[in-house]
């Protein structure tokens, strides 16, 4: 960016914009380009606030209700953690445990202090802190684990009147929250971490 | 849009690391050699060893499988004389009819449709690119080929069944269905697939965008021929 040349995010080619232009587009794959992307801090922002709101219903409400002879059951994403716990069957739960209440959380509070560190431009931990960008981006994915796991209970275990089970509308927030935290990731501009390096170093010339 | 095209670098070997955009040249580097960013530490590029071929071996592969997981059962079961089986969409299809429709959507954009369009825009890409003259149209495929491979979550999906079938074990059979090896395999096959993928080289072998416009004599023609 000091230098004046933007790098194409989609195809890697450095190019220079032509004079008085700011925004250009990359003359091998016509992808609009900018020096960062474009209102990073606000979107990613937005959707680490809607996923911290979502993650209240998520983890009171329950995800999965089982209905057998004896009545009616609901559990939370904490519950069935705790059901899975069982001399044979603790690391399963530890698996669980951590995709479905670590990760989320450890989620939205990096991403926090991603985005708080970014705006004061810090010069600190530079290196620790895309170390942790990455980290949160190949990590989110994973938190899906207890979608699918209910989404699949409750589709095979339909043996009515015996016993049933049905998904509940926690579901659908913690659904939400793995969304809007991958959606964060993907607005967050690493670049970002590095800009103030580039101010102090200005400075000390 | 009236934006104008940026002027390339005489010298191509020069980048600007996506995660930290220090300006740097990208080294020659042998066979199986990659490039780190030397502040971020981020794998520039790694020079792979025939990445269309092999991509195209993997894309095909994972496209057979992929047809197998998605058409037959995936789990079985059965308990007190009674049986039932599920497929992928399956589940979907259930949780829809529970009133979960935006959870079934997801499930099915993330274990049904984004995978098959990693596969499907990957061997598009593989293929096109084969060409003596690679048509421009790969660039709109290697545009969406990211996001469909950040959203196809076959291996999550996997984890996650797996983690259903030893709960449901407890006071039912459950069976593992074809689709359920098949699925197995198909999660090695695709990360096979993405890692031999090199975005790079068909980039440096597409027409560029501003070519074209020059060519035509006026600004950027609507559509490619």
């Amino acid at each position: 960016m000091e230098l004046g040349l933007q790098g194409c995010e989609l195809c890697g080619l450095l190019s220079r914009p032509a004079a008085g232009a700011d925004e250009g587009s990359c003359p091998r794959c016509a992808s609009e380009l900018s020096f960062r992307k474009r209102d990073s801090l606000e979107r990613c922002w937005a959707c680490v606030v809607a996923a911290a709101i979502c993650y209240l219903p998520a983890n009171l409400l329950p995800v999965l209700t089982t209905t057998t002879a004896a009545g009616a059951e609901s559990d939370t994403i904490l519950q069935g953690v705790a059901l899975l716990w069982s001399p044979t069957g603790w690391p399963l739960s530890l698996i669980v445990l951590a995709a479905s209440i670590l990760i989320p959380s450890g989620k939205i509070v990096a991403l926090g202090y991603l985005l708080i560190s970014a705006q004061r431009g810090s010069a600190e931990s530079q290196a620790q802190r895309v170390r942790l960008y990455r980290m949160v981006k190949f990590i989110g994915r994973w938190s899906m684990v207890d979608v699918f796991v209910d989404t699949f209970t409750a589709a095979l275990v339909q043996l009515q009147p015996l016993m049933s089970v049905e998904p509940g509308p926690g579901l659908f927030f913690f659904a939400a929250v793995v969304v809007l935290t991958m959606l964060a990731v993907e607005c967050f501009d690493p670049r970002l971490i590095w800009d103030s390096t580039r101010r102090s170093e200005v400075q000390h010339v | 849009m009236n934006r104008v095209h940026n002027r390339a670098l005489a010298d191509p070997a020069l980048i600007a690391c996506p995660d930290c955009d220090l300006v740097q040249r990208l080294p020659e580097l042998p066979v199986g050699a990659s490039a780190r960013c030397p502040r971020c530490d981020l794998e520039l590029w790694r020079h792979r060893e025939d990445p269309l071929g092999r991509t195209l071996a993997f894309a095909l592969a994972a496209s057979g499988l992929y047809a197998i997981a998605n058409s037959v059962p995936m789990l079985g079961l059965a308990a007190v004389g009674r049986e039932a089986s599920t497929t992928i969409a399956g589940g979907a299809q259930q949780l829809w009819q529970s009133g979960q429709q935006a959870v079934a959507v997801l499930v099915v954009f993330t274990a049904v449709v984004a995978p098959a369009l990693q596969i499907g825009l990957t061997l598009a890409i593989v293929f096109a690119a084969h060409r003596e003259r690679p048509p421009r149209w790969i660039a709109t495929l290697l545009r969406h080929q990211p996001t469909a491979s950040t959203w196809s979550m076959l291996e999550v999906m996997m984890l996650g069944v797996l983690v259903a079938l030893i709960k449901i074990a407890d006071y039912a059979t459950v069976v593992p269905g074809l689709a359920l090896f098949a699925l197995g395999a198909l999660i090695f096959l695709l990360a096979a697939m993405q890692a031999s993928f090199d975005p790079r080289e068909i980039w440096d072998r597409i027409g560029w965008a501003a070519d074209r416009g020059d060519r035509a004599g006026h600004r950027e023609a609507p559509t490619a021929s």
